[in-house]
């Protein structure tokens, strides 16, 4: 076998596909400028500024380096992780590493842009100065407040600049603040935990990974989501021989690494959880102490499993039932030190709280929760806040929009401030404008139509960001951000075993006339008369004045970057002699929920038949490859580079009814009727069923001014229109839709922005 | 002292990071790569194995590429390291021509380039910018010649596999497998 680049271009044209390997022009080169192949520059003349990542939520710490260009300015070089950093212990995942391609990127937006419609009815936007965008901005603010109230203002908002923002709204008097990394992610999980363990998990999730002797992936695709800490302890773990169970209808990166694959058929998970508890309970195989010690509802719960059988689950989810009792044995061998991931994007089918609370309770079963190997206690360190007077109260919030909706939830719903917003929102409480600072609506939040119909209705929207987004696309003002490698922002306090402080610094000026989001909020607040909310003039004196109040400095951060400091409680894991109490109604871990029960929901996970693809249709799955973060990266210079448009996975099977071959472009149609904008590429691979297809989310880009991510590939959103949603929570069950393939390039309608 | 790497196919997860922590590392121009990822796929639906592999210049014993230079600007450092002078390299492509892992590539600025094991690192006592960057660990550098080096150590005590040993270039970049 010769091994070639050629070879993995074809493999992933998909991925590094349009290296100019042999095309670049040497004819005719002459060498008029000589380099040296030694004065490669290395760290010595380099100088580096700590920092903590903004390309996904794990925000790893690091530093990064700036060298000296061939003009002698000073430039961003490259971005290494911090040793002493818990979240990537000195190693950034790709998209951290290419995190530089965010400053590099020729497409950012660069300054304060207006919407102006012309005298040919055309809306275009203009360049305005900065000033005059916070003005605009800040009269809108004052008059919806006057029309309307501060509360019919909502923020979206996602990331560390976020935080300023919804001071900015506090203040303001809105409490109407959301983001999609609750709804459209983790809230079935956070609530499902909360109602089991009286505990949500938090970021980064407490998971003893590197000292499990059992990880089941059941809806977590670790490695090809490179949450960094995990992928790493998961790297551990099987160096340790650690076995891995993953259940997945892809042959996932990580199912490549199990000792047990179990390629379900999606939306079954519950069943196949039910079953394994039968068996542990039947066989009792379950930690029969902790379980007497620490839980409530046993009884209940082994009555309830009774007849979930392996043979009653195999019907459902096409797992062999001899496959269920071993894998059921393999994890209870492996008790207390195993893991039942609880995922992470849990927003699936709609009874996904449900889902989550099967997870929680097998991890219950098996005593992992507050043992090695399994759950540990996270600290988080803890500093003053900065002094500001207290926010105003406002009158509603946006769980007043629909009050009867979503008990559970304890965070804001986005959906449910995009249903306040929509025309078809005739009574009660009401959205009027939006502000929405570095999260990417339209492509982020299922049944864009609905959204964008919700735009359509607001009488001003402001956007952050710092490229041209889809969203943008709909701003009446866009305020261009610095990225978080050219401003200061809050000290990162994540939770881990260890507490720790880090911090951000800018290493480079704001980019053409970029503003930190500090700046811009500041500055707006000071046209509202609400300057006491901002009370500084660079935001390092938040932090300098927060890190003396602890003994230590901007000036020391700036050396360390990242501050270790020692657990205040030695509970990193429970000690066997003592009594826990758990946060729950019960003071225990709650196998049968009362709390469920009196909000109308079943007090113990139950199996519900989801619909299934119609003829000629399959369920669309979507993922995340390790290089990219959605549409946040989807036209990183460096990360399209490795892979520059999705493709669509189609087994062999279905790939040969359809007469499709790899390579090919597609264009899909889902079950109601919508019709991708883009084509896909076909990846013909015996890695998934025959009744799926995947691609993964973040492609397909529909605003023209990204160079990169325009047009490439399809955009897993456009096909999500048959939206489930979970009514413990209110988030949006997306791998409900059903896609067939066009081969010939449907119709066109004008869908860009 | 012989440099070499070791790289565990059973930890790596194909995330790339190797590669662009070599661009950036380097300042590669994007559109070229001195690494690069490659899968396998085995057999049928539900038996399935994947191998992925991170791969670059096999720093060879025995050096078609090396050979083949007119100019004599390919050529072996210390610790069996192949490197290429810029500024001799007359672009000619014959050492492309006659690496059979496609390792190089030819520079917009006009001459051949290709993995150095990072040797303005290895110099000051670092790994390679790939190795030091791997988030599963999976990636191992040192001195083969030296039986108590990590390196050493992994490459006995595992399966190690090189690519196209038929081609007959000594490779010295193991997979562990
Ligand atoms: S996991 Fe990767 S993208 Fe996320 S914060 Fe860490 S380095 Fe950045
Ligand atoms: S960085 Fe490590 S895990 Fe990632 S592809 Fe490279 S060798 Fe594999
Ligand atoms: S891999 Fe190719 S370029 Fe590298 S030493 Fe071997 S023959 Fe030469």
């Amino acid at each position: 076998m010769k091994t070639t680049r050629r070879d993995f271009i074809k493999i992933s044209s998909l991925g590094i596909g349009g290296l100019a390997l042999s095309t670049s022009p040497i004819l005719g080169w002459v060498p008029s400028f000589l380099k040296e192949d030694d004065n490669t520059p290395d760290d010595s003349t380099a100088k580096r500024y700590p920092n903590y990542c903004e390309v996904c939520f794990w925000n790893c710490a690091g530093w990064v380096y700036t060298n000296k260009d061939k003009d002698g300015n000073e430039k961003i070089w490259k971005i290494i992780g911090n040793d002493d950093d818990p979240n990537s212990n000195g190693r950034f995942c790709p998209r951290g590493t290419g995190g530089i391609g965010m400053y590099y990127d020729k497409d950012r937006l660069r300054k304060p842009l207006k919407r102006v419609t012309g005298e040919d009815g055309n809306q275009t936007f203009v360049e305005i100065e900065w000033d005059e965008a916070i003005d605009i901005v800040a009269k809108k603010m004052k008059e919806i407040k006057t029309k309307y109230g501060p509360e019919s203002f909502a923020l979206f908002k996602h990331g560390t600049s976020g935080k300023h923002f919804a001071t900015l709204f506090k203040a303001y008097g809105s409490k109407n603040m959301a983001g999609p990394a609750y709804s459209q992610c983790k809230a079935p999980r956070e609530e499902g935990f909360r109602m089991t363990f009286g505990h949500p998990l938090h970021s980064p999730e407490p998971l003893d990974i590197r000292n499990t002797r059992c990880l089941v992936l059941i809806g977590s695709h670790l490695g090809e989501n490179m949450h960094n800490g995990q992928v790493q302890e998961m790297s551990e773990a099987i160096e340790n021989g650690a076995s891995i169970i993953t259940v997945d209808p892809r042959f996932s990166t990580a199912a490549s690494k199990s000792k047990f694959w179990l390629p379900i058929k999606p939306s079954t998970d519950i069943a196949l959880l039910l079953a394994w508890m039968h068996v542990i309970i039947k066989e009792k195989r379950y930690d029969i102490d902790y379980v007497e010690k620490n839980t409530s509802g046993f009884e209940q719960l082994k009555n309830h499993v009774k007849n979930f059988t392996p043979e009653w689950a195999y019907g459902i989810t096409t797992i062999k039932p001899d496959i269920i009792r071993k894998t059921a044995r393999e994890m209870a061998a492996a008790s207390p030190a195993v893991i039942i991931h609880p995922g992470r994007h849990a927003t699936w089918y709609g009874d996904d709280t449900q889902r989550s609370r099967a997870i929680a309770i097998l991890n219950a079963l098996l005593g992992s929760w507050g043992r090695r190997g399994g759950f540990f206690n996270p600290e988080k360190a803890k500093l003053p806040k900065y002094p500001m007077p207290a926010f105003p109260k406002p009158k509603w919030s946006w769980r007043d929009i629909a009050p009867d909706k979503y008990p559970l939830a304890k965070m804001g719903v986005t959906n449910l401030l995009i249903d306040g917003s929509h025309p078809d929102k005739k009574e009660g409480h009401k959205i009027k404008a939006w502000f929405v600072v570095g999260t990417n609506l339209p492509v982020t939040i299922p049944n864009s139509k609905r959204t964008i119909e919700a735009i359509h209705n607001q009488e001003f929207i402001v956007v952050v960001d710092t490229m041209p987004s889809e969203m943008a696309g709909y701003a009446d003002i866009v305020l261009p951000e610095a990225t978080y490698l050219e401003r200061y922002d809050d000290l990162r306090l994540a939770q881990h075993r260890e507490p720790t402080i880090a911090l951000r610094m800018p290493a480079a000026k704001p980019y053409a006339e970029t503003r930190p989001g500090w700046k811009m909020c500041k500055d707006i607040a000071g046209k509202l008369g609400l300057s006491e909310y901002f009370n500084y003039n660079d935001y390092s004196e938040v932090l300098d004045w927060q890190l003396k109040k602890i003994g230590s400095s901007l000036d020391e951060m700036k050396e360390i970057g990242v501050m270790k400091l020692d657990r205040k409680y030695n509970d990193l894991y429970f000690h066997e002699h003592m009594e826990h109490e758990f946060e729950t109604p019960t003071g225990k871990i709650e196998f049968y929920s009362n709390g469920m029960l009196a909000a109308g929901f079943a007090p113990m996970p139950v199996y519900t038949k989801h619909p299934e693809p119609p003829k000629g249709f399959y369920r669309l799955i979507y993922g995340r490859a390790p290089m990219h973060t959605f549409s946040r990266t989807t036209n990183n210079p460096y990360l399209m580079e490795l892979m520059k448009e999705n493709a669509l996975w189609v087994n062999p099977k279905t790939a040969k009814d359809w007469g499709l071959k790899t390579g090919q472009r597609v264009w899909l149609q889902n079950h109601q009727g919508a019709v991708s904008t883009f084509s896909i590429a076909v990846r013909v691979t015996e890695r998934i069923r025959q009744d799926s297809v995947y691609m993964v989310h973040g492609f397909g880009r529909l605003n023209k001014k990204l160079t990169k991510g325009y047009g490439a590939g399809i955009s897993d959103t456009e096909m999500v229109t048959d939206v489930k949603i979970d009514k413990e929570t209110g988030s949006t069950g997306m791998r409900s839709n059903f896609v067939t393939f066009l081969t010939e390039e449907p119709e066109k309608k004008e869908k860009t922005v | 002292m012989r440099y070499g790497m070791a790289i565990d196919t059973r930890k790596c997860v194909g995330c790339s990071d190797c590669v662009v922590a070599c661009q950036t590392e380097n300042s590669i121009p994007h559109g070229y790569t001195r690494d690069w990822i490659s899968e396998t796929v085995e057999g049928m639906y539900p038996n399935l194995a994947l191998e992925i592999r991170s791969e670059r210049c096999n720093h060879c014993d025995d050096t078609p590429c090396v050979r083949t230079c007119p100019t004599g600007s390919s050529h072996i450092i210390e610790g069996g390291i192949v490197k290429v002078t810029h500024e001799e390299c007359i672009g000619c492509g014959a050492c492309i021509e006659s690496c059979p892992y496609d390792a190089r590539y030819f520079h917009p600025e006009g001459y051949v380039d290709k993995c150095t094991f990072c040797d303005h690192r290895v110099k000051n006592g670092q790994d390679p910018a790939c190795v030091s960057v791997c988030p599963t660990h999976c990636m191992y550098f040192g001195d083969l010649d030296d039986p108590n080096s990590e390196i050493s150590k992994v490459v006995a005590k595992n399966k190690v596999k090189v690519l196209a040993p038929e081609a007959g270039t000594k490779p010295q970049i193991f997979y562990l497998v």
